[in-house]
């Protein structure tokens, strides 16, 4: 087990690392650069040169490539993710501030996505081939094939413009400091209405679809027959028996979706105007905010990895036949 | 079964060859709703290759001034590249300043065939952001534009970018994923690597990244997307071969004194291509999502050209005003992805014929 640790930790830093060059270069290769944009609006062509001179050394952009990722890493170390070369302020507290509003968007919608499609799930399962399983899953799959920026439009479009009925740019309402605090949760809660939906809807299809075929899965082994030999009820059998076990391989497919949900954030959170890191990212990758962009991309891969590797331990937690020895 | 897959692929034209993909295509079409999704897909890709002479400011065909022209048609065959070498439209339809409809006159006995839809993607022909008419069918953009002629050239960007990208995805997929599952060592173990470090990027990201720092136009978004696509279907190709090269047939050909370079050519990468073509199917969905999403935040088609994802930023743009461009862009693009990725899922059923065996 702990060979197996130290093997996956050893690999996880080296594709960090792989990462971490390869966006580095990526983004120092291609041509223009972020002093050149805050300059190119300096009439005056000696003056224009001198600010941008002196902005790439502030920058620290006039040292060769190689130098600036060394001192990109070692900055990283002591976790410092520099300053932004946007507005100067601290790339880890805009960072900090955008974390939230994607995090719970992401969370909530999980939990949603869980509750509505376990049910389905289990009861398809239950019922394979049936009415309610045919029906349910033909209208997941349509629903799996919008896009969420597409729902996203129609949703603003007629929810939000036409009937009026909820607030579809932000967080927050514009008089949100006068309300009560009651007020503002009503606020808030309804503000997260629309782009939690668009997150949610998608997984549906995919979720119940994935239960279900895990409990069929497991309905076929020999000891939930035991189970029903031994004369326990249909319920007892299903939910007990059945579906505790069918939940081992949900935990890889949660890793393995996060990263979607990341990234799938840029269109949704710029549409909904929400301040999330998705919208960091994009108006980042605008304003050619070096520090900004590296650290996001850090962060999502180490995420990424992170999540996949818990996931592949927990695997191993509530699973007790895999071995993580060779 | 395996050797006849074998001689079905490395022989062309036998009676054998066919039968593979004949029984896959015989399979295909029992399935409902999959040939339903292929209908879809063969109609979007005929109104795109049909788009001039779907809608066009000029017509199919028409008396002019004692002449007749057809200029319509000649956009329809320079659809194909390189023909606007060899046929050109006539003066004075190829002059920008020419305008049909005005010069156009009955009483000198001119006559014309009109497009369905009279107007081009680019013609400014009303007054903006008007709603549906019966002139418009689906009213007008903000700087007076048809938007169905829009919407149809548009269909043109999107299959343009779903083919072409994965053209690109593929080559580069099959080339790596071949190096990688039959050189193995430290071919492999770079490739793999390099694989695992793409797929921890969320992919919008990536593509983000590098497109913001190219002029945006359709061939950068073509180009970006199958660069970041490959490594997709190099994973799956490599995992294909490793298993493909173990087969008795495999070990038969190299027994037989079979090059390297051939052995993969004609006899493992042609039996490792069904589960490809599935991957690559749900990849053009999910290339013209991203184009359209692209497009959307202004990083893919420039305007004036028109794009699905374009025409949904106008009606964004132009929300309390002009709701009416946003449902028939938000119906094209759900249109396309269901029906590319139906045509996925039933390829994934009917490929492969030892799912088929397990099910019997």
């Amino acid at each position: 087990m702990l060979s197996y640790i130290l093997r996956r930790l050893v690999t996880g830093l080296v594709t960090l690392f792989g990462i971490s060059v390869i966006s580095f270069f990526i983004i120092q290769l291609v041509p223009g650069d972020p002093a050149q944009i805050q300059t190119s609006q300096i009439a005056d062509a000696a003056v224009s040169e001198r600010v941008y001179q002196q902005l790439r050394e502030l920058y620290g952009l006039d040292k060769p490539i190689p130098v600036q990722y060394a001192n990109w890493v070692g900055k990283l170390v002591v976790g410092d993710f520099g300053s932004s070369f946007h507005d100067g302020r601290r790339v880890s507290a805009k960072i900090g501030e955008a974390l939230w509003p994607t995090l719970s968007v992401a969370l909530l919608s999980f939990m949603l996505t869980l509750i509505i499609s376990t049910p389905i799930g289990i009861y398809s399962a239950l019922r394979q081939g049936g009415g309610f399983d045919r029906s349910v899953s033909t209208g997941l799959y349509m629903l799996y094939s919008v896009p969420n920026y597409v729902a996203g439009m129609l949703l603003i479009l007629y929810l939000g413009v036409k009937w009026d009925l909820l607030p579809f740019r932000g967080m927050r309402s514009d008089g949100y400091d006068e309300m009560t605090t009651l007020g503002q949760m009503w606020d808030l809660a309804q503000h997260y209405v629309l782009i939690t939906f668009c997150f949610t809807f998608g997984n549906l299809a995919y979720y119940s679809r994935f239960i279900r075929q895990n409990l069929l899965e497991v309905v076929r082994q020999d000891y939930i027959r035991t189970a029903r030999a031994k004369g326990l009820g249909e319920r007892s059998v299903v939910l007990k028996h059945a579906f505790t076990n069918s939940l081992i391989p949900l935990i890889s497919l949660i890793g393995l979706t996060l990263p979607f949900v990341l990234g799938g954030s840029v269109i949704l959170e710029y549409m909904f105007n929400w301040p999330g890191l998705g919208r960091l990212y994009f108006e980042s990758v605008l304003q050619r905010d070096y520090p900004t962009i590296m650290a996001l991309n850090f962060i999502t891969a180490l995420l990424v990895l992170g999540i996949t590797f818990i996931a592949d331990l927990t695997y191993g937690l509530v699973d007790p036949r895999i071995s993580y020895e060779k | 079964m395996a050797t006849e897959a074998t001689t079905s692929t490395t022989t062309r034209g036998a009676p054998a060859a066919r039968s593979y993909w004949h029984i896959t295509w015989r399979r295909f079409r029992g399935h409902r709703l999959g040939m339903v999704g292929l209908c879809v897909v063969a109609v979007l890709f005929l109104v795109a290759f049909l788009s001039p002479i779907l809608a066009n400011e000029q017509p199919i065909l028409c008396r002019f001034d004692g002449g007749f022209y057809y200029p319509a048609v000649v956009d329809l065959v320079h659809q194909v590249p390189g023909t606007s070498l060899i046929i050109q439209k006539q003066r004075p339809y190829r002059l920008a300043t020419f305008d049909f409809k005005r010069e156009f006159d009955p009483e000198r006995g001119d006559w014309a065939l009109w497009t369905p839809v009279r107007y081009g993607p680019r013609e400014i022909a009303a007054e903006p952001l008007a709603g549906p008419s019966g002139r418009h069918w689906l009213g007008t953009d903000q700087s007076g534009r048809d938007v169905l002629s829009r919407m149809v050239h548009g269909t043109v960007v999107s299959m343009k970018v779903g083919f072409l990208s994965m053209g690109i995805a593929v080559i580069l997929g099959l080339v790596f994923g071949c190096i990688a599952g039959y050189a193995g060592g430290i071919a492999d173990l770079v490739i793999s690597r390099f694989i695992e470090v793409v797929q921890c990027f969320p992919a919008f990201f990536l593509i983000l990244a590098v497109l913001a720092w190219f002029p945006p136009s359709i061939e950068n978004v073509m180009i970006v997307i199958g660069l970041t696509r490959w490594v997709g279907i190099a994973r799956f190709a490599r995992g294909e071969i490793l298993r493909i090269r173990e087969t008795d047939y495999a070990l038969a050909a190299r027994s037989l004194g079979v090059r390297p370079a051939q052995l993969v050519l004609r006899h493992l990468l042609p039996n490792a291509l069904a589960p490809v073509l599935v991957s690559v199917t749900f990849g053009i969905a999910v290339s013209i999502l991203i184009e359209a999403g692209l497009s959307w935040l202004g990083f893919g088609v420039q305007p004036p050209d028109a794009s699905w994802g374009t025409i949904l930023r106008s009606g964004y743009e132009n929300l309390f005003t002009a709701g009416h461009m946003i449902p028939p862009a938000c119906v094209a693009i759900f249109l396309a992805v269901l029906s590319f990725n139906l045509v996925g899922d039933t390829l994934r059923d009917v490929i492969d014929p030892r799912l088929q065996a397990e099910r019997a």
